[in-house]
């Protein structure tokens, strides 16, 4: 296999408060190519957001990435110095966040911020910023880009906002953007055509895609690949028709199995007992196990990471299917 | 049906007017023609909920779900129109009777830790009603709560805990649990299961269902997710800009939608489904209903809009048994 874009190796961002470590990720394995678009997907807590912010360097103290690789091209991100950092991102990484007044600025007109923004990573002239942005908020469909340059923040509805905040990430075509629930805030018509705009980005530049969200809906529409995270791991991963046509994980299936629109309409929903756990207080081997109908005497110990390959793989001693297929533990 | 409604709306609406800001006033002084901005965020609902019915209430952020839902619930006074109980205008009820009416419709909210009462311990956010509408003498009211908690599927043990001990999925049940303790015949939904993951989400869900089985109860469930709505409503009604534009029973609407909004929000949701798919979404903004497009609301991002669209509002019509849409389409092409 060739040199991926991004590669993530055991990553593990701890957070030291005074009610003990919380591991927010605790061993998180990705893979993504270029061009490819990954859905991170998981419920709240499960570490989706501290994935994203590390991968960046972005973690707030107390946070510190205890563990693991980030490989970039080929370089480590983890233990870079924050000059290289910030050279890398908004200019080969960007970010999008679920609330995109964390990218923009209130009081600066949407021009001057992304006139800003370019020429914070290139000697370009304030004329060649400026077109540059129009092109990015036209590439966004965003309609009258001149008029738009001039106005501010707050003339903007929420959905609008999201576009501009993508037309930043891409002003320097970046070869990986993550987003972090941009359209979670937003209505179904306005996120799907964020999604539209984004799903045809991503085929014309190249540019590779972390999406993170807890819908598995978005995902299945929108992304190549699925990474499934649980209590600060990614516990199953596979292309989009795997994790969905053929789960492995029981959580996987059990989120599956949950969701409304995949069972009979009025019959009760199969749902995954008990609730998430704590990330300060987890059982001994699986995370999953008090929640996990399939748990045997193995599932104390924690479950090496198992699979057709290096891309489809599963953290669980007794796979759903394996009993058909006769791999079980 | 030939039994009465249990509850029917006719033209209900709600008004908020906006109080004018500095400029807007100072404008006003010098002679501009600027009133107090009205939101219109209902307007002219009719509605009827059978009883044992679970309506579904579906539509986009502002679009007057929770206004519509509020004023059956009898939290929100409308500004026109009327709402029947059992078929009586609750205005024309006596005091009494209305207070009665009220505490048989009882919501269930979003977010359950800002509904909930964070310095009371659950045996009072559970109990109090019920005491104090006296449902229930104070000496039982602690064997009552416990009763109501595990028909919510808690545990009694949790009788002197605060709400901060619970989680989201365990908080949502106490707020279900509050709701059920006056013992209601409907329950108004708004969005009770969003802020709650995928799986936890599912247990409520189940919780709501097997609770309508058990306590023969009607729900107006509103929500912005489809595949909820769909999954668990008999009918499901679609608002825009404050207007329901399609009614029907829940399977017809989701396999065949009639009016454009409606088929356009029901292809833009995403489904779980392996087939890739790419997004062919509609066009514009959600309009602010501050400023109301004319005629149809939906005209603006309609690919269907022709001039009649934006001269004159289409009613809400029934355009095959049961099924009812506000379209002028239906006019010229039928359903
Ligand atoms: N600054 C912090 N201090 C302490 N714990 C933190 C901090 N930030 C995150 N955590 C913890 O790390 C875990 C993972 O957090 P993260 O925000 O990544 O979850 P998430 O999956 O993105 O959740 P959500 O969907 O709710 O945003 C959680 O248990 C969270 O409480
Ligand atoms: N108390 C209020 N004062 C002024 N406007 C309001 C008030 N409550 C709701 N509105 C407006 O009414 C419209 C419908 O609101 P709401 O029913 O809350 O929508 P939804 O629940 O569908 O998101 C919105 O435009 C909202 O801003
Ligand atoms: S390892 Fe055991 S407990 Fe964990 S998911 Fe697999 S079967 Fe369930
Ligand atoms: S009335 Fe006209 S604009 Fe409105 S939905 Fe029908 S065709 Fe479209
Ligand atoms: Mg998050
Ligand atoms: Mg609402």
């Amino acid at each position: 296999m060739t040199e991926p874009l991004l590669r993530v190796d055991g990553l593990k961002t701890h957070f030291l408060t005074r009610a003990g470590t919380v591991k927010a990720v605790d061993g998180v394995d990705l893979r993504l190519d270029r061009g490819e678009i990954l859905g991170l997907v998981g419920e709240s807590g499960s570490g989706k957001s501290v994935t994203g912010q590390s991968i960046l360097g972005l973690v707030d103290p107390p946070g510190r990435v205890v563990g693991g690789r980030v490989l970039f091209r080929g370089e480590d991100l983890v233990g870079a110095g924050e000059k290289r950092l910030r050279a890398i991102r908004g200019r080969r990484i960007a970010m999008i966040f679920q609330d995109p007044m964390m990218t923009l600025n209130p009081v600066l007109s949407i021009g001057t911020q992304m006139v800003e923004a370019v020429q914070a990573h290139e000697t370009v002239s304030r004329a060649e910023a400026w077109e540059r942005s129009r092109r990015a908020l036209a590439r966004v469909g965003i309609a009258s880009p001149d008029e738009r340059l001039a106005s501010y923040p707050h003339q903007f509805s929420g959905g609008m906002r999201q576009r501009v905040a993508i037309a930043i990430a891409l002003l320097h075509s970046p070869d990986l953007i993550i987003a972090d629930e941009p359209t979670t805030a937003l209505d179904v018509t306005i996120q799907a055509q964020i999604l539209f705009e984004v799903q045809k980005l991503c085929r014309e530049t190249g540019t590779a895609l972390i999406w993170v969200t807890h819908d598995l809906a978005v995902v299945s529409a929108l992304a190549d690949r699925v990474a499934v995270m649980y209590a600060g791991r990614v516990v199953e991963t596979g292309t989009v028709a795997e994790i969905i046509g053929n789960p492995r994980h029981p959580y996987t299936r059990g989120l599956l199995e949950s969701v409304p629109s995949r069972n009979r309409r009025g019959v009760p929903l199969r749902s995954i007992p008990g609730m998430t756990p704590s990330v300060l207080d987890l059982p001994e081997g699986c995370a999953f196990r008090p929640r996990c109908d399939r748990s045997t005497g193995a599932c104390t110990a924690m479950p090496e990471l198992m699979g057709d390959r290096e891309d489809r793989a599963w953290r669980c001693w007794n796979p759903v299917g394996a009993e058909a297929r006769g791999d079980a533990a | 049906m030939t039994t009465a409604p249990i509850i029917e709306l006719n033209g209900l609406t709600k008004r908020f007017s906006r109080k004018l800001d500095v400029v807007e006033r100072f404008a006003r002084r010098l002679g501009a023609a600027i009133d107090d901005r009205a939101v219109q965020a209902v307007s002219g609902v009719d509605l009827s909920i059978a009883e044992g019915e679970v309506v579904g209430l579906v539509g986009e952020s502002g679009c007057g779900k929770s206004t519509l839902g509020r004023m059956v619930a009898g939290i929100l006074p409308p500004s026109a129109g009327t709402l029947r109980w059992r078929g009586r205008d609750l205005r024309e009820l006596s005091p009494a009777d209305r207070h009665h009416a009220n505490l048989k419709i009882q919501m269930v909210f979003q977010d359950p830790m800002a509904s909930l009462n964070p310095r009371l311990r659950v045996a009072d956010i559970v109990g109090e009603a019920p005491v104090v509408h006296g449902l229930v003498p104070r000496r039982e009211a602690e064997a009552y709560v416990a009763a109501t908690l595990r028909q919510v599927g808690l545990d009694p043990a949790y009788l002197r805990r605060y709400p901060h001990q619970f989680s989201g999925g365990q908080r949502q049940r106490i707020g279900i649990a509050r709701a059920l303790a006056v013992k209601p015949d409907v329950l108004v939904c708004d969005e009770s299961v969003a802020a709650l993951d995928v799986s936890i989400q599912a247990q409520i869900i189940n919780l709501f269902m097997r609770l309508r089985a058990e306590l023969s109860l009607t729900y107006l469930f509103i929500s912005h997710d489809l595949g909820v709505v769909e999954h668990i409503s008999d009918r499901t009604a679609i608002m825009y800009l404050g207007r329901i534009v399609e009614l029907a029973p829940t399977p017809e609407l989701f396999d065949k939608p009639n009016h454009p909004y409606a088929k356009a929000l029901l292809d833009e949701a995403p489904r779980v489904s392996v087939e890739k798919r790419r997004f062919a979404p509609i066009r514009g903004e959600i309009p602010s209903p501050l400023d109301p497009p004319s005629g149809c609301a939906f005209h603006p991002r309609c690919p269907h809009a022709m001039p009649r669209c934006s001269a004159e509002r289409p009613a809400l019509r029934e355009i095959a048994p049961r099924r009812w849409s506000a379209c002028h389409l239906n006019e010229t092409t039928g359903p």
